[in-house]
């Protein structure tokens, strides 16, 4: 699909409200990550500040604790001249039916054009959109369901290096079952071409993964076999607790990525993480902080990704 | 380009040539020298034309004059009344801008609000010494108090035709046409 028209230096960009991915073209992404690429040259200038969604409303609303999301999306948002607005709202109690309704009608009445959602019930994203009658709505996390802004960064960061991902293997290694990154992620590399390979704990698997096109390898070794692209996903420690693993020690024994695990994939490959990051758990140090490690560029595209998200998706009449 | 038809031509390749040469002659000439100098062209015509410049100047002077590539769309003040989002394109400048002159180049100088925009890209990138702007055509109906310090060529126009500055390394051909639109 082609979304530009290059003789009339516009584009009929269709996505408003982005809740997950799973709609996006390959020519859509493709367009998107040349856009990024034009945002991140801003971060590069004396005045990083761009007067393009001046006079617009942004109202991020937290209803789960997420500081660095919030903070690389407040960072976009303010590169780009809107209005920023944090609204956190703490405990998850306050956050249903319709408390939720009154408060996509309060942000609306307030003049917010853009609402930033991080939320920890599936769906949240989608019912708030489908209650703004003018605003849009950027999900910045629901429940297990879905993290858009963050496989779009992390498409961006892998494009950055190899340009064209078709063919490309990247291997999620880690808590994919309680994982909206996995699952964003899995669809985005997927869309541009590339190989997907699981691991982790059985206990930590959603059933069927094969219905999302990917592949399940019990040994690490074997899902990082040729990768281009190793992905370590968090592991909060509570999962523990749960029984899902017998203890951190053990897992990041036989999970984590260490120098050894990386010699299994291509030389160079790209270690990449989400943030925040557990050092000795899911990653060792010498990886993080490694010469492969592209962890800290994913922070950097994070604020780029925003801005074209922000841009294409929040600009404009309605 | 959709919805235009073309009315007349207003110079042949060679007539477009003449003007570049003359506009790089006439920028040497108001620098007193190509001391300071950056090129900066908007995109997208603007872009090649700036590069073109470069090389006359070359010819003629000896010296590869700097030159920057300049996007505009961030900064334009009909983002929030259009209703398809403009598509971004690259800035860059070869060194820093401060403290000096820059030639600001564009196709074609209509409303002055591309040239506004610009200005204020420009002033985020740094504090130039002196801004001068190089056009090939200036059509008239400015909407802001914005003026051409060199001009290829005044053409009177009314508002619904279109001027269409063509480059060989965009279009296939050198040229600039006036088209009307077609409705």
């Amino acid at each position: 699909m082609n979304v530009m028209n290059s003789d009339m230096g516009t584009m009929s960009w269709r996505h408003r409200s982005v809740i997950d991915l799973d709609n996006w073209t390959r020519g859509e992404f493709l367009f998107f990550l040349d856009q990024s690429r034009h945002m991140e040259n801003v971060m590069d200038r004396p005045v990083k500040k761009v007067p393009a969604l001046r006079g617009k409303m942004c109202v991020n609303l937290f209803f789960e604790n997420s500081t660095r999301t919030r903070v690389s999306f407040e960072l976009a948002e303010k590169m780009l001249s809107a209005d920023v607005v944090n609204w956190s709202v703490s405990g998850s109690s306050t956050a249903k039916g319709e408390t939720m309704r009154d408060t996509a009608w309060t942000l609306e009445a307030m003049g917010a054009d853009i609402v930033v959602m991080r939320h920890g019930a599936v769906g949240a994203a989608q019912y708030l959109a489908s209650k703004l009658k003018h605003g849009i709505v950027l999900n910045a996390g629901d429940g297990t369901h879905a993290h858009p802004t963050q496989a779009l960064l992390d498409v961006y960061t892998a494009w950055k290096h190899y340009g064209d991902l078709e063919g490309r293997k990247i291997a999620l290694v880690g808590d994919v079952l309680h994982s909206r990154v996995a699952r964003s992620d899995i669809i985005a590399f997927r869309t541009m071409g590339c190989e997907v390979v699981l691991s982790g704990p059985p206990t930590l698997m959603p059933r069927e993964v094969e219905d999302l096109g990917v592949v399940y390898e019990r040994e690490p070794r074997d899902a990082v076999k040729n990768a281009d692209m190793v992905y370590l996903l968090r592991i909060q420690r509570e999962r523990q607790q749960d029984g899902l693993f017998p203890s951190v020690d053990e897992y990041h024994r036989w999970w984590g990525a260490d120098e050894d695990l990386m010699k299994y994939a291509k030389p160079g490959a790209l270690a990449m993480h989400p943030g925040p990051i557990n050092r000795g758990v899911e990653i060792a140090s010498e990886v993080a902080d490694g010469h492969q490690s592209v962890i800290l560029e994913q922070v950097r595209s994070g604020v780029a990704t925003r801005m074209a998200l922000l841009y294409l998706c929040g600009g404009g009449v309605r | 380009m959709a919805g235009l038809k073309e009315k007349a031509q207003l110079m042949n390749a060679q007539d477009l040539n003449r003007v570049i040469r003359r506009i790089a002659h006439e920028m040497v000439e108001r620098n007193k020298g190509t001391d300071n100098m950056i090129l900066v062209g908007i995109h997208r015509r603007g872009v090649y034309i700036a590069r073109r410049l470069q090389k006359l100047i070359a010819e003629a002077e000896g010296i590869k004059v700097p030159c920057g590539e300049l996007d505009i769309t961030l900064y334009r003040d009909d983002l929030t009344t259009l209703s398809e989002q403009p598509i971004v394109h690259s800035t860059r400048m070869p060194e820093d801008i401060s403290g000096k002159h820059i030639f600001l180049i564009d196709d074609v100088l209509f409303t002055g609000r591309t040239v506004r925009a610009a200005l204020e890209a420009l002033v985020d990138l740094g504090r130039p010494q002196i801004v001068q702007l190089a056009v090939i055509i200036d059509r008239g109906h400015r909407e802001l108090p914005i003026h051409a310090d060199i001009c290829g060529r005044n053409v009177p126009t009314s508002k619904s035709e279109v001027i269409e500055v063509r480059m060989e390394e965009l279009d296939g051909e050198d040229g600039v046409v006036i088209c009307e639109r077609d409705e």
